[in-house]
């Protein structure tokens, strides 16, 4: 009996050895996190460099370029940077990671844009930031998701973001969220299930898309296999662009949009 | 050309990555074609890659790729049908291994199988046979009586995780029999392959068949390309290939050895290992802008070489990844508390997983040999004879130990190839689209080792060298068996360990 008291203690000690190894992972403050280069956030176009606009428009796997005036639509945008490499005095991609918001429109870079992507407020319904300004519970949805955008938003949790220090969770259960979070471009298969787990949430409720394929479809637009009927028919209450999302792009995004900021 | 097989003149041999004319390939007698595969396939070294079919000249041509890994090379054989409604007897009669390849060219084609055991809907692709079946409506397999009862689970899970429905047969909390349906993530890639025309949206589909394993599934499609447009990559490129292909697997492994800890309620290894992956895909992202690696394999080149200042940063960050990884692993894998949850928890045989025709992690965990590093070696594997990490209980705690010996051996292969990069090589930029003709009239296959196993890409194209069909196949379409035998006389509670131990891809397989 006595040789096990002991061995526990060390065992103990083993564990604080670890601990202290590994040392302060969070973030301290997500807000003001940076993600370094080369991370291809949002991009900016020189207005002033003339070039050959077809062979640019053309360049996009996805269909996100469009000419007078050029602008980049990051919600088709599949973030591959490869406008960048072909043009890469005209397009550039910065590593300004807060790219979500409410607006479809905003999501769309024209030439000489060169500031911050926003919240517009008049789309926020005023029962979000109160209801939900201090704690958010969601129900993820991987509708056809490639993994990716779903291994983001769990490490979101992990602890070095730490989102449930903000007070938002995914949850198990759609009674117990307070809105949807879908990832993939919706296949047929799923169509039903994402309608029924989004009538499963109580009211007033929330949907967030993320990443390309379930903003626009991504490289997936046009396939047969798809239904997006809901995401036609539903308000979109955010729109969070990447492929996959950077996990401080979300948090951001979620932050933003049920949260008052200080000089509001 | 393969000694052992080709007396016979009814199969080709080619290496990975090579490509040959299709006319190439014989035409066998179904009845020829039958006794030649059942007979390569009683060797275990040889498995089956891929076997499909595709209509081919108002015919449906049918071709079967075998891996012989002990000659490290592939067999093609084929067979061609003109009326696809008459039944053809089933070689998963013989090899069960080959149950999952019939039944997706009977959903897709409407070819009966006599004899299989087992003929069910793989994925309700959109363009299958018989558009009446829906997902819905799956004939899950049934026991009568009144003392059990179903459990039925998904396509929508607890977890932030892909869709798929399991259906549990229990007796109290025992599980009987598990039935897992897929084909939720079903989003059309193969066809896609064909619509999408440009090379980049092609690169582009490839990282997303599943994302988790975009350098993976990239690599087996830009080593295709390679083969059918007759580029020859430099050894350094070869080499940071191999690199990142290392990385990824080096990073899903620390993740999912969180996930393990999470699942047995060991809080300190869920939170270390989960930190721990972080700076491993941070790198990536410092290399290619993408935590997942997406954008950093294009065809012939690279539009990020893998420059001295972050070989350096690679090398510190490994340094302090192995102290930490080391220190955390060995806790773990000795903690009475974890390893009561681990030991002997969802066991399959070797020999169960080989009837089922394993491959990869699932095949090793089971100590069975397969691993296309050593079976099929491809770019830098070639000169490493690699020999894969093989245990041989087939439980979670051997899925576990799996992952910790590839990562310590990861290692080992991204310092020494570290070692062998060529500074004064200038880096080679990717091959312009225009530039690429493609060969026509030919076939291709591309196998590369994924962190979950196999994964092969085959493109077949037309007289004007287009691709005129596309087969992907996730090493998961193998492996979703053995999940399923894992949780017979299993309490239903060891699902989820067992679920994440396996780790198996949802879109992957649904393509």
């Amino acid at each position: 009996m006595r040789a096990r008291p002991i061995k526990y203690k060390v065992m103990i000690i083993e564990d604080v050895k670890i601990v202290i190894n590994q040392g302060k992972q969070f973030i301290p403050d997500v807000t003001k996190a940076v993600v370094p280069a080369p991370f291809r956030g949002r991009p900016e176009i020189d207005p002033d460099l003339t070039v050959d606009v077809d062979a640019l428009v053309n360049c996009c796997p996805v269909d996100a370029i469009s000419a007078n005036p050029i602008s980049i639509d990051m919600g088709k945008c599949a973030f591959c940077g490869e406008c960048a490499l072909a043009f890469p005095d005209k397009i550039k991609f910065t590593n300004d990671h807060k790219i979500a918001s409410n607006d479809r429109s905003k999501l769309i870079v024209k030439e000489s844009d060169v500031h911050p992507i926003t919240m517009n407020p008049d789309l926020i319904r005023e029962e979000i930031r109160s209801f939900y300004g201090g704690s958010l519970k969601l129900r993820q949805i991987s509708a056809a998701g490639d993994n990716s955008a779903e291994l983001e938003l769990g490490a979101c949790g992990n602890v070095n973001f730490d989102m449930g220090r903000y007070g938002i969770e995914f949850v198990a259960s759609p009674r117990h969220a307070d809105g949807i979070v879908i990832t993939g471009p919706i296949s047929e298969n799923m169509a039903e299930a994402v309608q029924i787990c989004h009538e499963a949430v109580p009211q007033p409720r929330i949907v967030v898309l993320v990443g390309v394929d379930a903003i626009s479809g991504g490289i997936f637009s046009g396939s047969k296999a798809l239904d997006r009927s809901f995401i036609d028919k539903s308000f979109i209450d955010l729109y969070v662009p990447g492929n996959p999302p950077h996990p401080l792009t979300f948090i951001n995004g979620i932050l933003d949009l049920t949260r008052r900021k200080k000089n509001q | 050309m393969n000694k052992k097989y080709n007396t016979s003149g009814r199969l080709t041999s080619i290496k990975n990555q090579q490509k040959i004319s299709l006319k190439d390939i014989p035409v066998l007698e179904y009845e020829v074609f039958y006794q030649e595969v059942v007979q390569i396939l009683e060797d275990v070294n040889n498995h089956c890659l891929s076997y499909y079919a595709f209509p081919f000249d108002n015919k449906l041509k049918f071709i079967c790729a075998i891996s012989a890994d002990e000659e490290k090379e592939i067999l093609l054989l084929s067979h061609e049908l003109e009326k696809p409604d008459l039944p053809l007897k089933s070689i998963a009669g013989q090899h069960l291994a080959m149950h999952i390849f019939e039944r997706e060219i009977h959903e897709n084609h409407g070819v009966p199988f006599e004899g299989h055991p087992w003929l069910k809907p793989v994925r309700y692709a959109f363009n299958r046979k018989d558009r009446k079946k829906m997902i819905n409506n799956y004939p899950f397999y049934k026991i009568g009586g009144n003392e059990l009862h179903e459990v039925g689970v998904g396509p929508i899970h607890a977890g932030v995780i892909e869709p798929g429905h399991f259906r549990f047969l229990c007796n109290g909390e025992t599980v009987l029999h598990l039935e897992i349906q897929l084909g939720w993530q079903h989003r059309g890639v193969e066809a896609l392959f064909l619509e999408k025309k440009k090379l980049l949206q092609r690169n582009l589909l490839a990282e997303s068949i599943a994302g988790d394993t975009a350098i993976g599934h990239n690599l087996a499609f830009c080593q295709l390309a390679e083969a059918l447009g007759d580029i020859t990559v430099d050894k350094n490129l070869e080499i940071e290939r191999v690199i990142a292909l290392e990385l990824e697997r080096m990073a899903i492994h620390t993740g999912d050895l969180s996930a393990f800890c999470t699942d047995v309620a060991y809080q300190l290894g869920s939170a270390v290992f989960g930190a721990l992956r972080t700076p491993l895909i941070n790198f990536t992202q410092a290399w290619s802008g993408n935590r997942f690696g997406k954008g950093l394999i294009r065809v012939g080149g690279t539009n990020y070489p893998l420059t001295q200042e972050l070989q350096q940063k690679l090398k510190g960050i490994l340094n302090d990844f192995e102290k930490k990884f080391t220190e955390i692993a060995e806790r773990t894998f000795n903690l009475p508390s974890v390893l009561k949850r681990f030991e002997s928890i969802g066991a399959v045989s070797t020999r169960q997983v080989s009837l089922l025709g394993g491959v990869g992690m699932v095949a090793k965990m089971a100590g069975l040999k397969r691993d296309s590093r050593y079976g099929q070696p491809f770019g830098a594997y070639r000169d490493l004879k690699h020999e894969p990490v093989l245990l041989g209980s087939g439980d979670v705690y051997a899925r576990g130990m799996v992952r910790k010996l590839e990562v310590e051996q990861s290692l080992v292969i991204i310092r020494n190839l570290m070692e062998k990069l060529n500074a004064r090589v200038a880096p080679t930029q990717p091959v312009p689209a225009a530039n690429l003709k493609w060969a026509g009239e030919s076939i291709a296959v591309s196998v590369t080792e994924g962190w979950r196993g196999e994964v092969c890409h085959i493109a077949v194209t037309d007289k004007q060298g287009e691709i005129s069909h596309y087969k992907v196949k996730d090493p998961s379409m193998h492996n979703w068996k053995s999940l399923e035998l894992s949780l017979r006389d299993l309490e239903i509670s060891d699902f989820p360990i067992n679920n994440k131990s396996y780790d198996l891809s949802y879109c992957g397989h649904d393509l």
